[in-house]
């Protein structure tokens, strides 16, 4: 069947309602989205429709560029630490029998599935005072009271790693499992440790892999926004916070569809940069 | 690596996984109504509340309309496109299917965003319908990604020997494609649906003043304070999703299917 083409309405029929929806709802909305972001605010929520270059002038503020650099550094953060515990993780799961991994898989999905909203909560009363971890530490006599550890910097790197480890794993689990068992095998018949057998040959051999996961928990992580309200304080709202204000608090939408007009392009920059990493690797490959 | 530091490894990744999972149970268990610990006795209080209050019971009604109807959407979408697709190879087919991958790949604020312009231009913001179908553009991914898969395993002999045998396309996509992809449909739509049920973003920014959700109402009820409620919303919404992973896991292919998602997010 393939190599076919289509020809006349009649062929084309099952085509018609895809593109008109994909077409109407999806890239309509974004059209509507661009040019809103070039039309001038007026008070009250409204804006008249012009040309105008101000809200692209008024993204480079401090404020939003500390808030951008914010986002980026703990987006990469979170995403360093994810493939750094996710690789040796899916490796794993990858070697186990059929059955276990489903197991495993069925956990990931359903951690990733779960709403950002519900692994704040969750994250907020384990690391709370009154119900948190630290009461356990203090019962087994390490703390010798319990402590508030959210919101906090460090309770949205952990919430943002708990959302992207099971991402990390899906997204190494496709590569990591095409892994030739022999070559590890292989390295240990010729004597190499099984810790140096990781690092030089699984390791070593993913390095594509590895890079691009990266980028993609990234760009993953990059789009957060209910944790850092939940989680951090203030100073750890990311972009999508900031978007979102602007929009439905300030009612001042044609800023708002100027930083994400913005930020798509940054995000469209690291699509693109993964297509790149993915191109190198088949050319690799061969 | 050295057996017994890979099973240290697990078993921490597993604490880490389950860890804030039971906590959150233990705490829906409590019958205390203010976190206390330890838990102060036990009761299915907080459970029974969710099922009978009305501010809870009216998100779980339009969380439940919104996702059924968002994933039947967002097949009705996949399944002609992928159909297609898999037929004709041709480029603009490519495309759009490269278009329907998108809303996966941008930052969920981007596409809400545009969302919430489109609706308030054509003046439908704020309504159910704007959820659903937002929703439907939003996932449809999922179905596609699955639908296209399971149309790649029909194997092509099958068809031709169908064909010889004097069947027409209605007939062959009938009786021999459609059985032999029903399953990865209902995949797509278990995954659409779930994803669907916990969504935020999208539902919040195209109607949350009006349609409330469950993600909008345990945000807003977190804005308020504590209440034991949604320890025990959390917990159904965990035991829900696990129930239908746990399905595919068990009657589907689950690690071909992540296997296909991994694959097609990276070679866009």
């Amino acid at each position: 069947m393939t190599g076919e083409r289509p020809r006349g309405l009649k062929n084309h029929l099952p085509i018609i309602y895809p593109a008109a929806m994909l077409g109407i709802f999806f890239i309509i909305p974004f059209g509507i989205m661009v040019t809103i972001s070039f039309f001038k605010r007026q008070s009250g929520g409204f804006y008249t429709s012009t040309f105008d270059l101000n809200n692209y002038q008024n993204l480079f503020t401090e404020h939003f560029a500390r808030v951008l650099a914010f986002s980026i550094f703990i987006s990469a953060l979170c995403a360093v630490i994810s493939v750094a515990l996710g690789f040796p993780f899916t490796y794993f799961i990858t070697r186990m029998r059929r059955k276990t991994q489903v197991v495993w898989l069925v956990m990931l999905v359903s951690v990733l599935s779960l709403s950002a909203v519900i692994i704040g909560f969750a994250w907020s009363l384990i690391l709370s005072q009154s119900a948190g971890i630290s009461n356990f530490f203090v019962w087994l006599g390490v703390m010798k009271q319990p402590t508030s550890w959210s919101p906090s910097f460090w309770a949205l790197l952990c919430g943002l790693c708990y959302v992207a480890f099971p991402y990390t794993v899906l997204v190494l689990y496709p590569p990591l499992s095409r892994l030739d068992p022999h070559l590890p095998e292989a390295a240990q018949t010729l004597g190499a440790s099984p810790i140096k057998t990781f690092f030089t040959v699984v390791v070593g051999s993913s390095r594509a892999a590895v890079v691009s996961s990266l980028v993609m928990v990234f760009a993953f992580t990059l789009g957060t926004y209910v944790l850092p309200q939940i989680l951090g304080r203030p100073q750890h709202w990311t972009l999508s916070v900031l978007i979102t204000d602007e929009a439905i608090y300030h009612s001042n939408l044609p800023l708002s569809a100027a930083m994400a007009v913005f930020f798509m392009l940054v995000s469209l920059a690291l699509v693109g940069l993964t297509m790149k990493i993915g191109k190198g690797r088949t050319v690799e490959s061969k | 690596m050295n057996r017994a530091l890979r099973n240290l490894f697990l078993t921490f990744t597993l604490i880490f996984l389950l860890c804030p999972i039971a906590v959150v149970a233990g705490v829906s268990l409590n019958a205390d109504k203010f976190l206390v610990f330890p838990p102060q006795g036990l009761s299915l209080a907080w459970y029974a509340e969710l099922f009978t209050e009305s501010s809870w019971l009216i998100p779980i009604k339009n969380s439940m309309i919104i996702a059924t109807l968002s994933s039947l959407m967002a097949i009705s979408i996949a399944l002609p496109l992928a159909y297609f697709l898999w037929r004709y190879q041709v480029f603009y087919a490519r495309a759009l299917f490269a278009l329907g991958i998108s809303p996966f790949l941008l930052p969920p604020v981007i596409t809400a965003l545009g969302f919430l312009s489109f609706w308030a231009t054509i003046g439908l913001y704020g309504q159910m319908i704007a959820t659903i179908v937002s929703h439907a553009i939003f996932f449809v991914t999922l179905p596609l990604v699955t639908i296209s898969l399971g149309f790649e395993s029909v194997d092509r002999e099958i068809i031709e020997a169908a064909e010889t045998m004097g069947a027409d396309s209605r007939v062959v996509f009938r009786t021999v494609v459609f059985p032999l992809i029903r399953s990865y449909m209902v995949s797509g739509y278990a995954f659409c649906f779930v994803l669907s049920l916990n969504e935020y973003i999208v539902a919040y920014m195209v109607s949350g003043f009006t349609v409330e959700t469950l993600p909008i109402k345990i945000f807003n009820s977190l804005r308020y304070g504590y209440t034991p409620v949604m320890a025990s919303v959390t917990v159904v919404f965990v035991l829900l999703a696990a129930l239908i992973f746990g399905l595919i896991g068990r009657f589907g292919d689950l690690p071909r299917l992540l296997g296909a998602m991994g694959a097609e997010n990276r070679n866009l």
